[in-house]
């Protein structure tokens, strides 16, 4: 029955969605962090999406996350002499952050994982209703 | 007898089947919303249709032809799938489903009427 598939690819979704929340979470929470376990301020992270062709034929693709690398951009750089970890010409590395393209994401992110929801639901019911066939 | 039993009720079986099918692939398409790259599938549901009804009976019917959507607003990371169009799709399809849910219903209720007198 091919509707059950349909719960292992929406779940495939929710499941990369809710990696990209985590990282987008953490780099909201860290977007201050200029200091990080090395001693250098925090990158941004990001997750990569990659489509799954099924074992065999050609049918639905389901999604996983092929990695979360680090953000190349250079961090942003802001005097303040006073700052502790001010370098020689008094400038301080801040995280690549960008708030606004994390919200963006979060955004992003929270409404494809509800439509995953719903299409789940829709199957749920479908099948409810398959199961009542003939009687 | 049986086999008539079969025929009788092959037409709305294999719209099921495809319905189902199809209803897998839009899943597909929605789960890969976000996926650089994706290819959103789909298939004619009509000539699929056509093509199952019309092998013998018994035989597997064929594995719908998959086509790739041509987007109305290409995305920038090569992305096709649509969400609004993917939604509508996958909404109308529930639908259709439904319908040949219940034509096959109807169909057995048919014979149930005709078998118990």
């Amino acid at each position: 029955m091919s509707l059950f598939n349909i719960f292992d690819v929406a779940s495939s979704a929710m499941a990369a969605q809710s990696e990209r929340l985590n990282v987008t979470a953490s780099n909201i929470a860290n977007a201050d962090s200029v200091a990080g376990p090395d001693g250098q301020a925090y990158r941004a992270k990001q997750v990569l999406f990659q489509a799954v062709p099924p074992d065999e034929g050609n049918g639905p693709a389901k999604v996983r996350v092929a990695g979360v690398v680090e953000d190349s951009a250079p961090g942003r750089r802001v005097f303040d002499p006073k700052h502790p970890l001010a370098d020689g010409q008094g400038y301080v590395t801040t995280p690549n952050v960008s708030i606004v393209d994390e919200m963006v994401n979060m955004l992003s992110a929270s409404r494809s994982y509800q439509s995953s929801v719903e299409v789940m639901n829709t199957a749920k019911s479908l099948l409810q209703k398959t199961l009542t066939l003939g009687s | 007898m049986i086999d008539r039993l079969d025929e009788f009720m092959r037409f709305q079986t294999e719209a099921l089947k495809l319905r189902s099918t199809r209803q897998e692939l839009l899943a597909g398409n929605v789960a890969n919303a976000d996926t650089p790259s994706y290819k959103a599938v789909d298939f004619e549901f009509g000539k699929a249709l056509a093509a199952a009804t019309a092998t013998k009976p018994g035989a597997p019917a064929p594995a719908p032809e998959l086509l790739y959507r041509e987007p109305a607003q290409a995305s920038l990371d090569g992305n096709t799938v649509e969400m609004d169009a993917e939604r509508a799709k996958f909404a109308d399809n529930t639908v259709r489903y439904e319908a040949a849910l219940k034509f096959l219903n109807a169909q057995l209720k048919t014979m149930l009427t005709a078998l118990q007198g």
